[in-house]
């Protein structure tokens, strides 16, 4: 509670009246609302206003030039015979889980293994924390010099003795999503490795003593101390997750623009194509509206925790 | 590890040391594999890549990769045209988020809780949502094509979770501090300007790390408000290196190296700040 006013306190408190404050003293200084309307402001004009709008138009059919026309939910029935929408919502759901999870799972591993303060831990930490100041864009190069069918990864196998595995990694229908997803991994385990190394330390070490002391082993103690400890961090790390994976555009977008045949398209690069390629804006919209609707449990239990947090 | 003779303790200790730096050592190994890659392919010739492949031993060093990256690939304008947009955005972009968090932290307002969680939903929404209409938009503002109009969608679209991450800090600072001030006569400005921005400083630093790679890394936000290739900034530039020099890796490498190199420079300058800013903004 950071409510900060001079005369504050010393009324024996009967609940101030809702809205404006009567007293003098408490009335807020047009600065103070300046400071609060001008931000709103340019949110307004950039989100709040554009995002009414896209959810209008997910109801129009139209082609940027003439006047959309409403057109009800005709986008959404259309979607249920649209079999490019139906992979790219089964690779979104894919995404999320591969992605998602493995990063969450392979953040905590790393976590777990560089939580200890001792020499060259900060170069170790370093060297898996680099990737996530890397754009996306650049990332994708990277890893599209691996990938390429004379690239270093067909290489090495092939000095390995497995040229039998070669393979054009990233215009294989079956191999392209996956091959996607690598480098989108490399990118943020790091990230969350972060996440969970502040959250270990945070954890009281006479928990783990006392565990040991009661004779729990390694296992038990991540079992019973560690991961319960970690909850918090836990609902943040699913929120960031799932955030980021109906967010992940750039990658995709970089490697494959979603090809060979839409095989790693997801619903954010179908979007985009739809818009701004074959500029249908109306059935763009609405699978933009998709995407807010999977990102909406998410989004809501994040600002729910929020609220309990600002008071 | 399992031996017959169990060693002593001090040995036991030694031995998983070095087990911990042979696994943890390899995994960063294997994470800066392809940073190594990139930067030994940036300064390769064509011929040598032509000849060994891209997975070879170098068999030449030359600067003239990024050269031609740089002028013929247009990155020196696209950097410039990043950092055109990037520098005035976090600025800006904090300084509204900081005015924000401290009317909303500091100060009774009405619906302040509403407020404050309105502004940060705005963030947490997809982009995607707001593409159709920003792009409209920028069209209708005559900003369409003009990195005004970049800057001003970045701005809006990031503000509110700043604002969310700076009142969380604010609200922190004990009241006692500003009563202080406002006995001796103080008035917002005063109280903003000379003790609660004062005293907001570490969180303003790791914010300002941490936006300048996000909106320097942007892509997305770019393809959608831009046109002309003369006002893309790198990262898009960067897509077009890819196509205008298919399979030319040593180019592509260096115009890789060049656009990551602003924001690791940040990195590694600003480390501590940098992982105290993700952690700022970890709703806990």
């Amino acid at each position: 509670m950071a409510v900060l006013t001079t005369t504050k306190s010393t009324s024996p408190a009967p609940a101030p009246p809702r809205g404006r404050r009567g007293r003098g003293a408490r009335r807020t200084p047009p600065l103070v609302l300046a400071f609060v309307l001008i931000p709103l402001l340019a949110e307004a004009v950039w989100v709040f206003w554009p995002a009414l709008q896209g959810f209008y138009l997910s109801l129009t059919s139209w082609d940027g030039v003439s006047a959309p026309t409403f057109v009800g939910l005709d986008n959404f029935r259309e979607m249920a015979g649209d079999a490019t929408f139906r992979d790219a919502t089964w690779n979104t759901v894919l995404w999320l889980v591969l992605f998602g999870g493995l990063s969450a799972v392979l953040g905590l591993a790393t976590a777990l293994l560089l939580q200890q303060e001792r020499r060259g831990i900060g170069f170790y930490r370093a060297a898996l924390f680099l990737p996530v100041v890397f754009s996306l864009v650049a990332t994708a190069l990277v890893w599209q010099a691996i990938y390429q069918p004379d690239g270093v990864l067909n290489q090495v196998l092939e000095s390995v003795g497995l040229e039998s595995l070669r393979h054009a990694w990233l215009a294989d229908r079956d191999t392209a999503l996956y091959a996607v997803i690598v480098p989108a991994l490399w990118r943020q385990i790091g990230y969350v490795m972060v996440l969970y190394l502040a959250g270990l330390k945070g954890i009281d070490p006479a928990l783990h003593e006392a565990a040991k002391v009661d004779g729990a082993g390694p296992w038990q103690r991540f079992r019973h101390v560690t991961l319960p400890q970690l909850r918090s961090v836990n609902a943040v790390v699913l929120s960031v997750i799932v955030i980021d994976s109906l967010r992940s555009f750039d990658v995709v977008w970089s490697l494959t623009r979603g090809g060979p045949y839409h095989s790693s398209e997801l619903l954010s690069t179908y979007m985009y194509s739809t818009a701004f390629q074959s500029l249908r804006l109306g059935y763009g919209s609405a699978l933009a509206v998709v995407i807010f609707v999977l990102a909406f449990g998410v989004i809501a239990s994040y600002l729910v925790r929020a609220f309990r947090e600002a008071d | 590890m399992a031996t017959v003779h169990t060693p002593s303790a001090p040995r036991r200790r030694r031995l998983a040391t070095a087990g911990f730096h042979l696994g943890a050592g390899t995994l960063a190994v294997l994470w800066l594999l392809p940073i190594a890659l990139v930067l030994v392919t940036s300064v390769r010739s064509f011929d040598d890549i032509a000849a060994h492949g891209l997975g070879s031993r170098p068999h030449s060093f030359t600067l003239g990769n990024f050269a031609q990256a740089w002028v013929d690939g247009g990155q020196q304008r696209a950097l410039i045209n990043s950092l055109l947009v990037t520098v005035p955005t976090v600025l800006v972009t904090l300084a509204l988020a900081a005015m924000a968090a401290f009317a909303l932290s500091r100060y009774e307002l009405p619906f302040r809780r509403s407020l404050l969680l309105l502004m940060l939903g705005g963030n947490l929404l997809p982009p995607q949502i707001l593409l159709i209409p920003v792009s409209k938009l920028s069209e209708l503002m005559g900003v369409y094509d003009t990195l005004p109009a970049l800057i001003g969608v970045q701005i809006g679209f990031g503000v509110g979770f700043y604002v969310f991450v700076l009142h969380g800090f604010m609200r922190a600072i004990p009241p006692e501090i500003q009563q202080a001030a406002v006995v001796d006569g103080a008035g917002p400005w005063q109280i903003f300007w000379r003790i609660i921005l004062p005293l907001t400083r570490p969180a303003l630093a790791a914010l300002s790390a941490l936006s300048f790679t996000w909106i320097f890394n942007d892509l997305l936000w770019a393809i959608t408000v831009l046109r002309s290739d003369t006002k893309m900034p790198i990262t898009a530039a960067l897509i077009g290196l890819q196509g205008q020099y298919v399979s030319m890796w040593n180019v592509i490498a260096a115009g890789s190296v060049i656009a990551a190199a602003p924001t690791v420079a940040v990195f590694l300058r600003f480390q501590r700040h940098f992982v105290a800013g993700l952690n700022l903004g970890a709703v806990k």
